[in-house]
């Protein structure tokens, strides 16, 4: 079946093609019938890359080692969903994976994008279907899933570390975010293109910025909790050029979340929005290029290095067209209201913008810098986690700050006076917070201490926000207080929803400062039935247990754990072998203690043939609260999310209406 | 097995094929094939509503961050006067256009009568 599937390719760079350039000519010459034909070769590119998808994935599931991609990234004993996942787990699948989702997305874009505007849509389609012949080509000419061979007896396995459920969904979810960003980008160059200067493009995209964005910060905390579960360092995030691939692109958007309000409250920033949206874009494709180049040294990235200056030239093209096109608006990009106060709700989104592109911008320079310092000292430096930890510090900790001043603040200006007198529950509950964590002993980490005060201001200022809002809806009727809560989310999605992802962001924060800053760590060699102390835990090696899984081999060691005297169970770290792919992963153990939040985290880093195991253990605090943060985050995601039937009637009259006077 | 494939890519091109070329063969002699786009008149008609929107939009908001104690008085005071002048504004001026392009609609259908 791998002609199908080269067949399907061909058929999906060609439909792909037939839109960029018939639809660009439609546009151009406002031709109707031909835009509409743009637009249905982009929904068939989909079908025809579902079918080459669907091609590939049979042959994992069936592994037919004949196709030379399942024979080089799964073999006979692989269960049944690594084997599936192998789909985006190498260079050729991965990538197929990229156009599935960008001509799926293009397709619903088409197809949902009708309140866009007919005009606006035929620039769309262009922009989008210049985007899908790119990834189509790659598939095509430069790394096919589909080249074939005399099948071998067994296939080289998959990569050991990739054997884990969170593989499962970590790179799908990355890439549904990756690749939404580039649907906010071809609707703002569409708008560019049509010189339209309106709302609708950012009506027309705000829910796929949402959904690309909460797609992303989900997809980077379960690759957190892989690296956590199976990179077994005792980490989950190590400023590697792969994981700060997937960060910058978040912060754009992050910013461009922020920054498009003041554009729909005031009419202000569209220069602004449409820079975020291209620096969204053009990181996110600058992600893909990262991973798949092998340009830099990462645990995550692809080995093959042939498919870099594609990439390279994409971008650059990409970027130059963007670029071109805001320069040449720039005229009808003028706002005419400016900013009354540095004082206010807006200024407050501004400093966002500025502290969230500045910490982008610095994360970008440090991965770019061993490629800066190679091509002009001949010597590769690496930026490590000082530089890093450094800039999220003096970037992060202002950011924490404004996160709970911003909500405080009146649109368009507010007197100091009614500042203060707004400022002084939550100020009052952080100072107590940090009194009360200072007598605690949190005192041994400063920027912990601030950090953890900064946490207590923000969620202070949330909860008075919530409170306030219910106690005047049931001023205004709403009845109970359970009923004059929904009532306030309902009328509000997008700020109350936009609460409660700040609520999951100091969850993180709490998380990570916990789990950084005020860690325990032991290291010991120890032989069966001899304990050591980590933190308040004692780790009695009990024994050495071996056994046989479905393709790997495991060695466990089992450590009997308790605190203050009381035994808390077994435990077991080891490590796991796999004979096909030739490979040993550290397997570590994890005891989670969800009512403190605390993990204790033990790795046997090296197993003697006497018996005798070096273990290194982690006293993590708080550290579940990062995960719990997740699914606040996708709470608040959603919540933002969720149509409003009173705003999608008046955003219908306003753009249907026009449109359908366009199209009497 | 190749001979399947290539039955099925073809079925699958001429499908793809017929749905590209559906515009034109539900429609082979169209009447009128230009893709309108909204004229002047539209384009500031659409400004204007969103105009009037961002500032009833503004009221509201600063209506309830008021009642909820946000806002205080004194900036409630300095703040609505203005919103309200905005709103009104956009309005009136919605109205005048309302009105021209009424007019402009009854004089061209009492020069075609």
């Amino acid at each position: 079946m791998a002609e199908l599937g080269r067949a399907a390719l061909l058929l999906a760079l060609g439909l792909s093609a037939y839109a960029t350039l018939v639809g660009g000519y439609a546009a151009w010459t406002r031709r109707r019938r031909l835009a509409l034909s743009a637009q249905n070769a982009l929904v068939a590119a989909f079908a025809a890359t579902a079918v080459a998808s669907a091609v590939l994935v049979a042959a994992l599931a069936r592994r037919d080692f004949s196709f030379v991609y399942v024979a080089s990234h799964i073999s006979r004993d692989l269960p049944l969903p690594y084997a599936l996942s192998a789909f985006w787990g190498g260079q050729a699948g991965s990538l197929l994976l990229w156009l599935l989702v960008l001509s799926g997305y293009s397709a619903a874009a088409v197809a949902l994008g009708r309140r866009a505007g007919r005009d606006l849509l035929a620039w769309v389609v262009p922009i989008l279907g210049g985007v899908c012949t790119f990834f189509a080509l790659l598939v095509v000419v430069v790394a096919t899933p589909f080249a074939t061979q005399p099948a071998p007896a067994d296939g080289a396995g998959m990569t050991a570390s990739l054997q884990n459920p969170y593989m499962l969904a970590h790179p799908p979810m990355l890439y549904l975010g990756y690749v939404g960003l580039a649907i906010p980008w071809a609707f703002a160059m569409g708008a560019l293109l049509a010189r339209r200067t309106d709302e609708r493009w950012i009506v027309a995209t705000r829910r796929w910025t949402l959904a690309a964005w909460g797609f992303l910060g989900v997809g980077q905390l379960l690759g957190s909790h892989w690296a956590y579960e199976e990179v077994g360092w005792g980490g989950y995030y190590a400023w590697d050029p792969v994981e700060n691939a997937a960060l910058m692109p978040w912060l754009a958007a992050t910013a461009y979340l922020h920054s498009v309000m003041i554009q729909e409250k005031r009419g202000m920033l569209k220069v602004w929005n449409v820079v975020l949206v291209i620096l969204a874009f053009a990181l996110s494709i600058f992600g893909t290029f990262l991973t798949r180049s092998g340009i830099v040294n990462s645990i995550h990235a692809f080995t093959q290095g042939s498919i870099g200056p594609w990439f390279v030239a994409f971008i650059a093209l990409s970027l130059a067209f963007s670029l071109y096109l805001l320069f040449t608006r720039l005229p009808i990009l003028r706002a005419k209201t400016r900013l009354e106060s540095l004082v206010s709700r807006e200024a407050t989104f501004l400093y966002n913008n500025l502290l969230l592109v500045a910490l982008c911008l610095t994360i970008l320079w440090g991965v770019l810098f061993p490629l800066v310092s190679e091509a002009v000292r001949g010597e590769a430096i690496v930026v490590g986690p000082p530089y890093y930890n450094f800039f999220l510090l003096v970037f992060g900790l202002p950011l924490l700050l404004l996160m709970g001043i911003g909500p405080l603040i009146a649109w368009r200006r507010a007197s100091p006076r009614a500042v203060g007198r707004t400022f002084l529950w939550p100020l009052g509950v952080s100072l107590a917070a940090g009194a009360a964590l200072l007598a605690a002993g949190a005192g041994s980490s400063i920027p912990g201490l601030v950090g953890y005060t900064f946490c207590a201001f923000v969620l202070a200022s949330i909860a008075l926000e919530f409170v306030r809002g219910t106690r005047a809806r049931r001023a205004l009727g709403a009845g109970s207080w359970p009923g004059a809560f929904a009532s306030l989310v309902a009328q509000n999605r997008r700020r109350y929803g936009g609460y409660v992802v700040h609520a999951a962001v100091v969850l993180l924060a709490v998380g990570v400062i916990g789990s950084s800053l005020y860690q325990t760590v032991a290291e010991q060699q120890l032989r069966p039935g001899e304990t050591m102390q980590a933190g308040d835990y004692a780790l009695t090696y009990v024994s050495l247990e071996r056994r046989p899984t479905q393709n790997a081999r495991e060695v466990r060691a089992v450590l009997a754990v308790e605190r203050g005297g009381r035994p808390l169970g077994t435990i077991e770290a080891g490590k796991n072998s796999y004979p096909v792919e030739q490979q040993v992963t550290n397997e570590v153990a994890v005891r989670s203690d969800l009512r403190t939040g605390e993990d204790l985290f033990v790795i046997a880093d090296q197993i003697d043939p006497d018996g005798a195991v070096f273990f290194t253990a982690f006293v993590k605090p708080l550290v579940n609260l990062i995960w719990l943060a997740g699914f606040v985050f996708v709470g608040g995601a959603l919540v933002a999310m969720w149509p409003d039937a009173r705003e999608q009637r008046r955003l219908a009259l306003r753009y249907d209406g026009v449109a359908a006077r366009v199209e009497a | 097995m190749t001979a399947l494939a290539l039955v099925l890519a073809a079925l699958l091109a001429a499908a793809c094929v017929v749905y590209v070329a559906r515009p034109f063969l539900r429609e082979p002699e169209a009447a009128d094939d230009r893709l309108d786009e909204p004229g002047e008149l539209e384009r500031r008609r659409l400004a204007l509503e969103e105009e009037r929107d961002r500032a009833l939009a503004a009221l509201k908001q600063l209506e309830f961050d008021h009642r909820t104690g946000a806002v205080s008085d004194e900036d409630y005071r300095a703040l609505v006067g203005s919103l309200r002048r905005q709103a009104a504004d956009a309005l009136r001026a919605l109205e005048l256009r309302a009105a021209e392009t009424a007019e402009t609609t009854e004089g061209t259908v009492v020069a075609r009568s």
